[in-house]
């Protein structure tokens, strides 16, 4: 049962649920879910561009995506579109435009499937070396920011004037966005990559009372996903990726009883 | 960065021009250590205005700020929360900063709010909130403290309570205090300095100055009379149950 192939894909998923974990709170928290899948898609074009040019996947892709969420930063200033619209419109810009670049380069074969769902099982070990360090480096940065991103989450003009510095640390997260995206796509895929974000936050935030309890419950629910999605993809041949997803989407659903036990207390 | 007048915040001829309007223009004033400064005028002044300039909240002013000091405490005229938020009233209070528990406790406990430490943020009441917002605030321990409206839905002894105790945080703080009110016949008591804003500077200095000044009192008009008699009598009068003033 334990092959290697599989072990390796554990290892793997393992690693992101621990990073998309406390990163999703924050995704969730500042409604940022639409932003992750506009760098979500912005990644295509990275990964097309790290095939025509033979970089690295993951360092293309967060060039990539860190462009992209630059361009919105300044679109969000000079224009007086509504931030969705503006992710709208590069979302599926950038989609389109990947795909184009594709069509271009005719000689590259390309599974594109294995790009929107992602291949956990098709990992090798460099790319745990990837997610394990890469995940390490991006906690690390979330961690020195946190009480900064946090309080300015609550408020920003209050973090501001207490000398929090608001806008640096939002750039800086928007940059950790872009670092998990660029390193887990291979594994989920770019139209899965956001479940990955939101779905273990909403299922903490439906069972926890305050913030750390969140981020270590929707560090357990991602793990938990990880762990039902790949054996159940195992057991009885679905694909592995959405997989993950749809175990996420049973933890929600029974996530929501717990909610709907307290608000029966309270009545 | 110390200073030797005790000068936390400098503002010369400060102003705000954003959207094709002057928010506030030429606001000149100094926030030194243990005075209390309070900002009036009509809606739409410019008080908040000032207030965000002297917390550097504003990118492109024109005129000059200098700030001179970085421990810092606000509480906002209004604040919303995002209530994707999970966080309760003790997380609220280290938003900032990392206090000790006892610290926490007893900020909360010398602004009534005690009780409501362990409770969900978006299940206080809008006085409760008021209260566990200038408890954060007081065990910042700042420099500076800005209170903008600070009393806003607290019950009428509440209020005097606060104005009591914002007086009371200048003096043991020996911290500067930013305030702007409404309730101007309970500030004026207990105010070293008033700045009366209308856009810009309309009048300033001592409060009892400040009451007897002809513009001020074009203003505010008939309210100026009952505060000055309230200010020179002090608490020779009642209050009606919707707050106004009573005379004898």
């Amino acid at each position: 049962m334990f092959d290697d192939f599989f072990i390796r894909a554990l290892f793997v998923g393992i690693g992101m649920a621990l990073v998309t974990g406390p990163l999703g709170c924050f995704v969730v928290w500042r409604r940022l879910s639409f932003f992750g899948d506009t760098l979500a898609h912005s990644a295509l074009l990275g990964i097309t561009i790290a095939y025509t040019m033979e970089i690295n996947i993951a360092l293309s892709v967060f060039i990539i995506s860190s462009v992209v969420a630059l361009i919105l930063l300044k679109l969000e200033k000079t224009t007086n579109l509504p931030t969705d619209a503006l992710l709208g419109l590069l979302a599926h810009s950038s989609l389109a435009v990947g795909l184009v670049v594709i069509g271009l380069i005719a000689t590259i074969r390309f599974d594109l499937m294995g790009l929107l769902f992602g291949d956990i099982l098709a990992v090798n070990v460099n790319d745990i070396i990837i997610v394990w360090f890469g995940g390490a480096l991006i906690l690390l940065v979330l961690k020195l920011i946190w009480k900064p991103l946090f309080a300015s989450t609550v408020n920003y003009e209050l973090a501001e004037a207490e000398g929090m510095k608001p806008e640096r640390v939002k750039a800086i997260f928007t940059l950790l966005l872009a670092a998990i995206i660029a390193i887990s796509i291979k594994m989920v895929g770019l139209l899965l990559i956001t479940g990955m974000l939101i779905l273990p936050a909403a299922i903490a935030r439906n069972i926890s009372s305050n913030p750390k309890s969140m981020v270590i419950f929707s560090v357990i629910a991602g793990l938990m996903s990880v762990l039902i999605g790949l054996f159940s993809s195992l057991e009885i041949n679905t694909p592995s990726g959405p997989s993950i997803i749809t175990a996420g989407l049973i933890l929600f659903v029974l996530s929501l009883i717990k909610i709907k036990r307290s608000s029966q207390l309270k009545s | 960065m110390e200073n030797k007048n005790n000068l936390l915040v400098k503002m010369e001829n400060a102003g705000v021009y954003l959207n094709n309007k002057w928010l506030v223009k030429d606001v000149t004033l100094n926030i030194e250590k243990g005075k209390i400064i309070t900002l009036i005028g009509p809606n739409g002044s410019g008080k908040t205005t000032t207030a965000k300039i002297a917390l550097g909240l504003y990118k492109n002013i024109s005129g000059k700020v200098e700030k001179y000091t970085k421990k810092i405490a606000y509480v906002p005229q209004k604040i919303s929360i995002d209530w994707t938020l999970p966080i309760r009233v003790f997380d609220f209070m280290n938003l900032t900063s990392d206090l000790q528990n006892n610290e926490t406790n007893e900020a909360l406990e010398i602004t009534g709010a005690k009780h409501l430490i362990n409770n969900d943020l978006k299940s206080l009441s809008g006085g409760e909130f008021q209260r566990v917002l200038m408890a954060r605030a007081i065990a910042k321990k700042p420099d500076l403290l800005v209170l903008d409206e600070p009393v806003q839905g607290v019950d009428f002894t509440g209020e005097i309570e606060l104005y009591e105790l914002i007086k009371k945080i200048s003096e043991t703080l020996k911290c500067g205090i930013l305030l702007i009110s409404h309730n101007l016949h309970v500030v004026m008591s207990k105010t070293d300095h008033v700045v009366c804003l209308n856009g810009h500077v309309c009048c300033s200095g001592t409060p009892i100055s400040v009451a007897n000044n002809k513009k001020y009192q074009e203003l505010f008009g008939e309210d100026v009379s009952k505060i000055l008699s309230i200010y020179e009598h002090k608490h020779d009068h009642k209050h009606g149950v919707d707050g106004s003033v009573e005379e004898n």
